[in-house]
């Protein structure tokens, strides 16, 4: 644990294995199989943390699917981004995209997904928890990260605490707020073995809904559409960026996510944009997407566009 | 061997695939291991991930500080009279590994498969230096090889839950040990006392990508004596 004098605190009193730790990521560590976890959509991260003047990568609390009841400890103000999960503070519904000032007894509720799946709560300076190869990130597989440090998620019993006294909250445009709006086009960065698909399965990918599969985690998801076919089954195991758009052998595709494993043997499309995979993991089983092609280049300067937004004070 | 030229494919937003190799080669090892060296000392904090597998290098880099055309030039740098990296440096790893039914429960299969026998399988797995090739599916999980043909045998067609960490497996021409508990469908031999995968350990990981390794068959005090745990598959905790 931090030897900081930390600040505040919840007590969870309702949990599910969904609600977990998580910050940016791990990085530098790939090459000895540890994945890259952090949270899904990092863009409702950033904001939550850049609400309370926090670093953008500040550990956050992400809810999927709501289910977690907490209790303040101490007087302070936290931020809620993301997914609308039907957020309560003593019964008063509570919006996203802002900050909020609780009070000592008071309870936090987060019902079910009303618009959305994911929610990401911050507090100032970020929750605190042990660093386990530079990040806090939870994953249960792999044993790391998390309040304990062993990748467990936020259960109940568990007290977080914060890291800083007193955040500098901050206001966001309305107009910046991501809408969620239904049937996401999602980037596709081009790459990787598309030359290997069939000419009518590259029609199908970017002409065609895909609809969200119930096997949907953080490692990945499936996707259900028009069956692809590509020359090869199988190749020699490669590493897997972020985002990775792989097609197993039933011609039904996998976007693979933060928890994904750090190399693999599917032919690949390429991979989405981050952005698109923040979208996506606001996406719930069920729900339609499209798929669109984008070249490296453009995507990059997209990216860094989309950077800037967090630049302006 | 001359140098190999990397084929460099687009595999996301902010990263490339360097296709060195064709296939599977104890011999591509030295030239990923250099190839890696370099790129570290060319990209500098500019590289954010690179990870080394049997024929490729997935580079990620932070497009915040280079963009794609200064990438392919770094690129480019890196394997300028590149000289593949020696395999002295690194010597051998000896892993302890007690050979038993118990809690190898594929070694009865393997020996009838091979016609070899458990304890000529068992000889036959230790006697021979593996490399390893890449890690990945678990933290500190090592893909090493070539085992001999006799003894390749195709992974379990219905996977196991739960596996024990430290167990020693083969799938297809390679052999692997399971550093923490995790689902798995390789073909069990016996188990391994060793921490694969710890904080304490320097570089995080015992195994890393270029390693040499060998397996020491030890009896079952020994195993104990190095903190093995005997707990058979279902009770491990």
């Amino acid at each position: 644990m931090s030897s900081a004098p930390l600040s505040g605190g919840l007590r969870v009193e309702r949990s599910s294995p969904f609600i977990l730790l998580q910050d940016a990521g791990r990085f530098g560590v790939r090459h000895l199989g540890v994945t890259q976890s952090g949270a899904l959509d990092w863009i409702s991260m950033y904001w939550a943390n850049w609400l309370l003047g926090n670093p953008l990568g500040a550990a956050v609390v992400e809810i999927t699917l709501g289910n977690l009841d907490l209790v303040c400890e101490q007087d302070g103000c936290l931020a809620l981004a993301g997914a609308d999960l039907g957020a309560s503070l003593d019964g008063q519904p509570l919006v996203p995209w802002r900050s909020f000032e609780v009070r000592q007894g008071q309870r936090l509720r987060f019902a079910q997904p009303r618009h959305g799946a994911r929610a990401y709560l911050a507090a100032p300076g970020g929750f605190d928890a042990p660093q386990v190869l530079g990040s806090c990130a939870s994953v249960a597989r792999e044993q790391l990260g998390g309040l304990q440090g062993n990748g467990g998620p936020v259960a109940s019993g568990d007290r977080l605490h914060w890291c800083a006294a007193a955040p500098r909250q901050r206001t966001m445009d309305e107009r910046l707020i991501p809408r969620f709006t239904p049937s996401p086009r999602l980037e596709l960065v081009l790459g990787a073995q598309l030359g290997d698909f069939s000419g009518q399965s590259l029609f199908d990918v970017f002409n065609s809904a895909w609809k969200i599969d119930t096997r949907a985690d953080r490692m990945g998801m499936r996707l259900l559409g028009p069956v692809l076919h590509c020359r090869r089954s199988t190749m020699v195991s490669e590493g897997i960026p972020l985002g990775a758009v792989q097609v197993p052998a039933d011609g039904q595709p996998i976007v693979l996510l933060n928890d994904r494993q750090t190399i693999g043997g599917y032919p690949r499309l390429g991979a989405l944009t981050p952005q698109a995979v923040a979208r996506l993991a606001q996406c719930l089983p069920g729900e339609e997407l499209r798929l669109a092609p984008v070249l490296q280049e453009t995507a990059q300067d997209a990216h860094l566009r989309l950077l800037s937004q967090w630049r302006q004070d | 061997m001359r140098a190999p030229v990397p084929r460099l494919e687009v595999a996301g937003i902010d990263s490339l695939i360097l296709r060195l190799f064709d296939s599977i080669d104890e011999g591509n090892m030295p030239w990923l291991l250099a190839a890696s060296q370099r790129l570290h000392e060319s990209f500098g904090a500019a590289l954010i991930d690179l990870v080394p597998s049997y024929t490729t290098l997935l580079l990620h880099y932070d497009i915040q500080r280079i963009g794609a055309p200064q990438a392919r030039e770094l690129i480019a740098q890196a394997f300028a009279d590149l000289q593949p990296a020696s395999r002295s440096g690194g010597g051998c790893h000896h892993l302890p590994t007690w050979y038993d039914r118990s809690v190898g429960p594929e070694l009865p299969l393997l020996a009838r498969r091979s016609g070899l026998g458990e304890a000529e399988l068992i000889r036959r797995h230790s006697g021979h230096e593996y490399q390893v090739f890449a890690l990945g599916f678990a933290p500190g999980f090592a893909f090493m090889g070539l085992v001999e043909e006799a003894l390749a045998t195709p992974r379990l067609s219905t996977p196991r839950k739960r596996i024990a960490p430290g167990s020693v497996g083969i799938a297809e021409r390679q052999t692997a040990v399971y550093p923490v508990v995790s689902p798995g469908g390789w073909n069990l031999l016996g188990r391994c006392p060793s921490k694969l995968f710890d904080r304490a350990i320097e570089g995080y990981s015992l195994l890393q990508p270029g390693d040499r390794v060998r397996f020491e068959p030890i009896d079952h005090a020994e195993f104990i004596r190095l903190g093995g745990d005997d707990s058979p598959l279902e009770t491990s905790p």
